[in-house]
């Protein structure tokens, strides 16, 4: 077994390799890397209610989105937000994000099971249709064009500027949500996870614990739906779609559910595949399929399960 | 740990080697294209890059000496994956040019994004009004050689007018496309004396229009549609299903012959306006619709017939300056200038880089045109608008004076 430190370590050499030489690959590749990160901090947002409280969110997209239209329509309506103001922004977008999960938790807590995933569905598809037919603030199918990145000392217009921008708050959201998982709440999480009834006889309040688990990941994907406008200069209700929310849970489930890391690795997996494939073969499509259908037959703990697996094999031929 | 990270780092530069490009060689002009090649939209994607790529087959890739490159990017449908694209054909493949987009908002999308790298971007399909009217000041490097959304459908609507129809009823997909059009119709139908007695809006791909055809007012004389991809064809079948006989008015793309193959004998009779048909009995369309259908296996449509005419257009700025890339500005400004002759007609542009060309009044018949053997389905044209522009006869200034045709406005006056 690979001790907890020595895990850290890994994570944190990759992320410096990452931050290191992404700089010097073409702008294209560090466009995509800014995509896959700021993505990837909707899927760890999605990881905390799937792989350690066991909710299985089908509408993570909607406070993605909230994030995304609220920095799009300050950006466009009231120039708001492309100074120093882009913090305000960040704040807000938080902000809105777990406002509109304190909300839609109400409704979706009660719930569990194939119910919880029917009800998210159903209030993402509500963000959705606002999105979509409320022309006047949202710009309906047209959607809403940011003209440039924020200037604020730092030129964000400048891609490499802007990696690193998102790569500190990719790296921020990453250990917050890491001290969160292993504090005592976050074991309370993995109680509710692993039996729900024994916590609730051990006196937990287990509906407040999977509320504020909820209103935490829709403050992240908040942030990621700011992030993720700057990043395209463009918000659409293709943003905030079901297939949006589907993405991010079928990150989570590639990478493998319940260790965050596993999320990152799905939305640099699924972005790669989708984004710098297409660019080289036609058929990247069967591969992505492929690649799903493959991980859910023979992994189901996902890419982060084959350590695991490798170490089960060894084991297994040496007690041969 | 040094060994894994010596692996990583290994790895990550064997995998970003892909990223790498040559510098590009004098003389070549690089064309990035940008088309749904997989998702809803394929099938139109498709006949995008067919109508670019017959041009550019039958000149050998070559345009006044400078070698062409064409380099097809999959925008899947989406704006946002249009710009990343874009911005890979700008960034890695250094392209002179984009050519393409297929909805009205990655139209909206590209534009800024052209502004933003200073490169050309030449809208062959996104139709989205505003681009070329309110907002074309903000896009100096963009150009359209397509058509705007309401261009066809406002000669339509005073044709419909003088077809003696009084009482009209639309139904068009909900969306910034379906509202143009659908404005453009209502104006000028209503200018000439005409009544919009009813809008109705079902959703971009809806399958199942039973809920909307049984509530179409039973004293309309005439019902407008517009469809796009897949709805064109349930349509009409769902409503003469339905028993409803009232002549359709097809907005622009309803009867494109991307669907018109699949569709049933019931649509003979059904009217449409656009700036092309396949049926045009000209030499220069003939020609064409024969080399298209010899390679591809099927009569282009529109979204075929703009790509061709658009790489027609480069070829002849290109002729001008004898193969030398002029530059962004030069190049829009001489493209600007071209009275061509495409399959769709003549092609000259306003001063606002919008197409001035024909529109077609066209009606489905069952025929054998051009020596094929089959009776087919074909959009014969029966009444041609010759050189309309995109503010049809009210003048520019009026025109723009006006806000962009949206899903109230004009406003519906006569409906209950």
């Amino acid at each position: 077994m690979v001790s907890q430190q020595s895990k850290i370590l890994m994570v944190a050499a990759g992320l410096v390799v990452l931050a290191l030489v992404i700089p010097y690959t073409s702008s294209f590749v560090v466009l995509l890397a800014t995509r896959a990160l700021a993505f990837a901090i909707l899927a760890m947002s999605l990881d905390i209610l799937l792989g350690f409280t066991g909710l299985a969110s089908l509408g993570q997209a909607a406070y993605f989105g909230v994030g995304a239209y609220l920095t799009a329509v300050l950006a466009t309506k009231f120039q708001f937000g492309m100074g120093w103001d882009f913090w305000l922004v960040v704040v807000l977008g938080i902000l809105l994000g777990a406002a509109l999960a304190a909300v839609f938790g109400l409704f979706a807590i009660r719930a569990t099971d194939v119910y919880f995933l029917m009800i998210t569905l159903a209030l993402g598809q509500c963000v959705w249709g606002l999105a979509y037919r409320w022309n006047s603030l949202t710009g309906g199918d047209n959607g809403l064009i940011i003209k440039a990145r924020p200037k604020f000392g730092l030129d964000l217009t400048n891609e490499v500027t802007f990696f690193y921008l998102v790569f500190g708050f990719f790296t921020v959201s990453l250990i917050l949500m890491y001290v969160l998982v292993k504090s005592p709440f976050g074991k309370s999480l993995a109680g509710i996870r692993g039996h729900e009834l024994r916590m609730k006889i051990l006196g937990y309040n287990t509906w407040l614990h999977k509320y504020i688990a909820f209103v935490i990941a829709g403050g992240f994907g908040g942030l990621s739906g700011v992030l993720w406008a700057h990043t395209n200069g463009i918000v659409t209700p293709e943003d905030v779609v079901l297939t949006t929310s589907v993405d991010a849970l079928l990150m989570v489930v590639l990478g493998g559910a319940g260790t965050l890391i596993g999320g990152v690795i799905g939305s640099a997996i699924v972005l790669l595949l989708r984004e710098y494939l297409s660019t080289l073969v036609p058929w990247w499509q069967y591969v992505l399929g492929g690649v799903y259908v493959l991980t859910i037959l023979y992994l189901p703990t996902g890419l982060m399960g084959i350590p695991k697996r490798i170490r089960q094999g060894f084991t297994r031929s040496a007690n041969k | 740990m040094t060994n894994t990270l010596q692996k990583m780092l290994l790895g990550s530069a064997l995998a970003l080697g892909l990223g790498v490009t040559a510098p590009a060689g004098a003389e070549e002009l690089r064309i990035g294209f940008l088309a749904p090649t997989t998702g809803i939209f394929a099938q139109l994607g498709k006949d995008m890059v067919d109508g670019f790529q017959l041009y550019l087959d039958q000149v050998k890739g070559d345009f006044a000496g400078a070698k062409v490159k064409f380099i097809v990017e999959d925008e899947q449908g989406k704006p946002a994956t249009a710009v990343l694209k874009a911005s890979k054909l700008i960034g890695q493949d250094k392209v002179h040019m984009l050519v393409g987009g297929l909805l009205a908002s990655t139209g909206y999308a590209l534009a800024p994004e052209s502004t933003r790298a200073k490169v050309l971007y030449i809208a062959s399909v996104p139709s989205a009004d505003d681009l070329t009217q309110r907002k074309l000041n903000e896009f100096p490097y963009f150009i359209r050689s397509g058509w705007t959304s309401s261009q066809p459908t406002q000669p339509q609507g005073q044709w419909a007018c003088e077809q003696g129809y009084k009482k009209i009823v639309t139904v068009a997909a909900d969306y910034a496309f379906g509202y143009e059009a659908v404005g453009g119709f209502q104006k000028v139908f209503e200018d000439c004396g005409g009544k919009i007695i009813q809008k109705i809006w079902p959703p971009l791909g809806t399958k199942d229009f039973g809920p909307y055809i049984s509530t179409i007012k039973g004293d309309a004389d005439a019902v407008f549609s517009l469809m796009v991809g897949p709805m064109a064809l349930q349509f009409p079948k769902q409503l003469r299903g339905a028993g409803i006989k009232k002549p359709i008015v097809g907005g622009t793309t309803s009867y494109d012959e991307f669907g018109l193959p699949f569709m049933e004998d019931e649509v003979v009779g059904d009217f449409s306006a656009l700036q092309y048909s396949a049926a045009l009995e000209t030499p220069k369309n003939e020609a064409f619709v024969k080399a298209y259908r010899a390679k591809y296996g099927k009569v282009p449509g529109y979204y075929s017939e703009s790509n061709y005419s658009t790489a027609l257009m480069i070829h002849e700025v290109m002729k001008k300056t004898g193969g030398k890339w002029p530059g962004a500005e030069k190049f829009i400004e001489m493209m600007s200038a071209l009275k061509v002759e495409t399959p769709r007609g003549p092609v000259s542009f306003d001063d606002m880089r919008n197409p001035v060309h024909n529109i077609y009044i066209k009606k489905v018949e069952k025929k054998k045109l051009f020596g094929y053997e089959k009776a087919e389905l074909w959009n014969t044209v029966i009444k041609t608008y010759p050189n309309v522009s995109q503010f049809w006869t009210y003048g520019k200034a009026k025109f723009l004076a006006q806000p962009v045709y949206d899903r109230d406005f004009p406003p519906c006056k006569f409906c209950q």
